[in-house]
């Protein structure tokens, strides 16, 4: 299972990765495991905010549907077109090509409530 | 938790292992929609050795079965398979099964592992035939091997030609095993499901000598994730969300294995009979929709924002990769062609009224 230490995250098995004030938000390898085969991201394409804990689209699998969670608040400055035609990369590459927003983070406070690699590696009982 | 004799080698291909119905079961090695695949275009296998096996036995034999099923057993000869239904008196489905012929005095009737107890107790409580009814469903391990490669793989291990029609069965040694080998499957796909007795030894000797044998087909393990996209493909019920204890045979489109005028009284007739009579107020139908959202079980099926009826089973056909899904609707809504609504998560996503099955073969 793959927990890169350079990020945080969320109980609900999302990631957040922040270079200045944009965050990067997609959902762990674990997630994407449990899941199995994700068949469509749906983000409202007319999004423009997030708030930290709130749902801010779903994930249809094969065998189920799960919601995606804001690890912070703020404006969605982006969002990955790519997943419309190859959702499957959220399978493949959840911390990378399957990224799901950009978030602009409106106060980087919030992000000190979030779980570390190793919090999360603990939730998921993958600690060493 | 119960182990099949196949447990220790899901294990060690990685399976991803959930409790169904007590048993911890494969629900995908790797790829539910790859195992799908691997089905409708060379072959897979399934450990379904959870189902149940209960045999009937006694010069009563058929009297039973006909008494307690809906279809009609005595169209069978011994070496034929017949689906069916047991009905409680009110005419809810107890459950659906597989009624095999075995002789005169014997029949084998594959049960739902979910409902196997249930089922076995029904038999019991409905025994006035005096007949042998016995749970052999742990002596069993069940394997079903299907695809269009089945037959070219199941052919090499066994010293009969599989030179069998759909719904038979013989008893063969297959792998140097004694097996029931019946042309069978949830999948729509040639295929076969191959009975046998045996503790895990015996049981990994068949499945290594299986997929050697499929090597040249790329024969791959399937979990239930797959056997569920792939009966659903075909518009299979499956037990515990398209019928159940509250839906009768007629209403899920399964008036064509209950026989109403068969010569012999069963549980449940006078019921169906007027329910027949009366016509349906509901019918299971299916439904696929072009757009991107996928109906699950519970969601509700609208016309003008009017509640119609309730989705059954629901999900991403891998096949035509777009939303399939069966449901209960309110029958003057039930026409094949009827546009309807899908309501997920608030939104009304348009779906038409199909034929099934959903793809064509």
């Amino acid at each position: 299972m793959n927990v890169p230490e350079n990020l945080k995250y969320t109980k609900d098995h999302e990631w957040i990765s922040v270079e200045g004030n944009v965050g990067t938000v997609g959902i762990t390898d674990y997630a994407q495991g449990e899941l199995g085969d994700v068949v469509f991201v749906d983000i409202d394409p007319g999004i423009a905010e997030v708030k930290s804990g709130e749902s801010f689209g779903t994930i249809e699998a094969v065998k189920t549907v799960s919601d995606m969670y804001a690890p912070c608040s703020g404006k969605v400055i982006e969002l990955n077109k790519k997943l419309a035609d190859e959702p499957q990369v959220v399978n493949s590459d959840p911390y990378g090509e399957g990224w799901m927003v950009k978030i602009e983070v409106a106060d980087p406070s919030e992000l000190d409530g979030l779980l570390s690699s190793e919090d999360y590696k603990q939730l998921i009982g993958q600690a060493h | 938790m119960k182990k099949t004799t196949l447990f220790q080698v899901h294990e060690r291909l990685g399976a991803k292992l959930i409790d169904f119905a007590g048993f911890m079961m494969p629900v995908q090695y790797s790829s539910i929609i790859a195992e799908h695949k691997a089905v409708r275009n060379s072959v897979g296998v399934f450990d379904v050795s959870h189902m149940g096996e209960v045999f009937i036995r006694g010069s009563k034999a058929l009297d039973f079965v006909q008494y307690i099923t809906v279809n009609d057993a005595s169209k069978l000869t011994p070496g034929r398979v017949q689906y069916s239904a047991m009905c409680y008196p009110d005419g809810g489905i107890v459950d659906d099964l597989l009624v095999y012929k075995v002789s005169d005095e014997e029949f084998m009737l594959v049960v739902n592992a979910s409902n196997k107890d249930k089922d076995y107790n029904w038999m019991k409580e409905n025994n006035k035939f005096g007949v042998e009814i016995a749970d052999e469903s742990d002596e069993y391990s069940l394997l079903a091997v299907q695809g269009p490669d089945s037959q070219r793989t199941v052919e090499k291990l066994c010293d009969k030609k599989l030179e069998m029609e759909y719904y038979h069965f013989f008893k063969a040694r297959c792998a140097g095993v004694d097996m029931i080998v019946s042309r069978t499957g949830y999948t729509g796909e040639l295929g076969y499901e191959l009975y046998f007795k045996g503790d895990e030894k015996v049981a990994e000797k068949v499945w290594t000598e299986l997929f050697e044998a499929g090597k040249e087909f790329d024969i791959q393990p399937v979990g239930l994730g797959a056997r569920d996209s792939l009966r659903l493909e075909m518009g299979f019920c499956l037990y515990g969300h398209d019928i159940d204890q509250t839906t009768n045979p007629l209403e899920a489109g399964l008036g064509w294995i209950t026989k109403l005028n068969k010569n012999s009284d069963f549980i449940a007739k006078d019921v169906l009979l007027k329910v027949k009579a009366e016509g349906l107020k509901r019918k299971l139908v299916a439904m696929s929709s072009e757009e991107k959202a996928f109906p699950r079980q519970g969601y509700d099926i609208t016309v003008d924002s009017k509640k119609v009826g309730c989705v059954t089973s629901g999900t991403v056909s891998p096949m035509l990769e777009k939303p399939i899904a069966m449901g209960y609707v309110d029958t003057e809504y039930s026409r094949e062609g009827s546009q309807v609504n899908f309501l997920i998560r608030g939104k009304e996503i348009p779906a038409k009224l199909v034929k099934l099955p959903f793809i064509k073969k």
